[in-house]
């Protein structure tokens, strides 16, 4: 029986990552398009080579941002839908869709904000790729150890919540939170490699799209999976006398 | 029951929790593969490569910077 509703909230979670994809991709085209190829722009009016086009930047453009956006939507969506299943529930009094876009901005914070505040996103051009190795595990452990903390404050401020009230208690778990993230910061080593003359505007224009497009994605995602959630965990509540009459 | 419960009080005051056996099978197994989903999004042919050459890292190219992935 409860098995059941994690398959279907696990379903309605990936169907609402597709759905956020969408979206996100839609504001990734739009948005993101014009400092990606004002980056290649500069990348090409250097020295450095880029071989030959194996998928053309068209392509890439729609077709492979498409694939990208709404593949990372998709698992993102999946993941979300297991935290929430474990957090409904155990974080207080949050019903189904309060529960899913505490869920999302949980995910936002963690997944994206906090580890990209450390290691921003880079347009092409941005960043030596014989670092790669180096910049994508640094990357992966400022995400594994911000999703660690986040859950450890979330712990945290449940601990303290009997004792502390629920303000004091997650006001403390926040602060916490933020402390432990700064040590984290100040710790691992800086990942910044912008080339010389790149322009300012442009690795400010791609950053912010960046946001942007994590932004719409997960705010879609919340509210959309909250929406499928609610249903699933609270069937629509006898609203008037014909849908009682058909019960 | 459900006269006495339409209350203006918003949905169910305290959801009882999922049991944590009921999760667990579906936590490891797609956990795992949307991990797996993930990697070939964010770092395949990038810094470690499961298939050779450059096509993945290719096609999900721009995806890969402006979901904020090191790319290359």
């Amino acid at each position: 029986m409860n098995s059941t509703v994690v398959r279907a909230l696990l379903a309605r979670g990936m169907l609402a990552g597709l759905g956020a994809g969408v979206l996100a991709f839609v504001f990734a085209y739009l948005v993101g398009e014009g400092p990606v190829d004002a980056a290649i722009a500069f990348e090409e009016s250097g020295s450095h080579e880029h071989g030959e086009e194996l998928v053309s930047r068209s392509v890439q453009s729609t077709a492979g941002l498409a694939t990208g956006v709404l593949v990372f939507g998709v698992a993102i969506g999946g993941i979300m839908a297991l935290a929430f299943c474990f957090a409904l529930g155990r974080i207080g009094r949050f019903g189904a869709r309060a529960t899913a876009a505490l869920a999302a901005l949980g995910g936002f914070l963690t997944v994206y904000l906090v580890p990209t505040l450390k290691y921003p996103a880079n347009p092409p051009a941005v960043g030596d790729p014989d670092t790669i190795d180096q910049r994508t595990v640094l990357f992966v452990l400022m995400i594994a150890l911000s999703v660690l903390l986040g859950t450890g404050a979330v712990l945290l401020g449940r601990r303290m919540a009997p004792a502390w009230g629920n303000w004091n208690a997650s006001t403390a778990a926040g602060v916490a939170f933020v402390a432990a993230v700064a040590v984290a910061m100040v710790v691992l080593p800086a990942g910044d490699n912008t080339p010389k003359g790149f322009p300012a505007t442009d690795l400010w224009e791609f950053r912010l799209a960046s946001l942007g497009v994590q932004a719409v994605l997960w705010a879609a995602l919340g509210l959309l999976f909250g929406y499928l959630a609610e249903r699933v965990l609270e069937p629509r509540p006898v609203q008037n006398e014909v849908s009682a009459l058909v019960v | 029951m459900a006269q006495s419960t339409a209350a203006p009080t918003p949905t169910n005051p305290a959801i009882t929790p999922l049991p944590v056996r009921a999760l667990v099978p579906w936590a490891v197994f797609f956990g795992v593969l949307m991990l797996v989903l993930l990697y070939f999004v964010g770092a395949e042919q990038g810094a470690t490569a499961l298939v050779s050459g450059e096509g993945v890292h290719e096609w999900v190219h721009d995806a890969r910077h402006l979901l904020g992935f090191p790319c290359h």
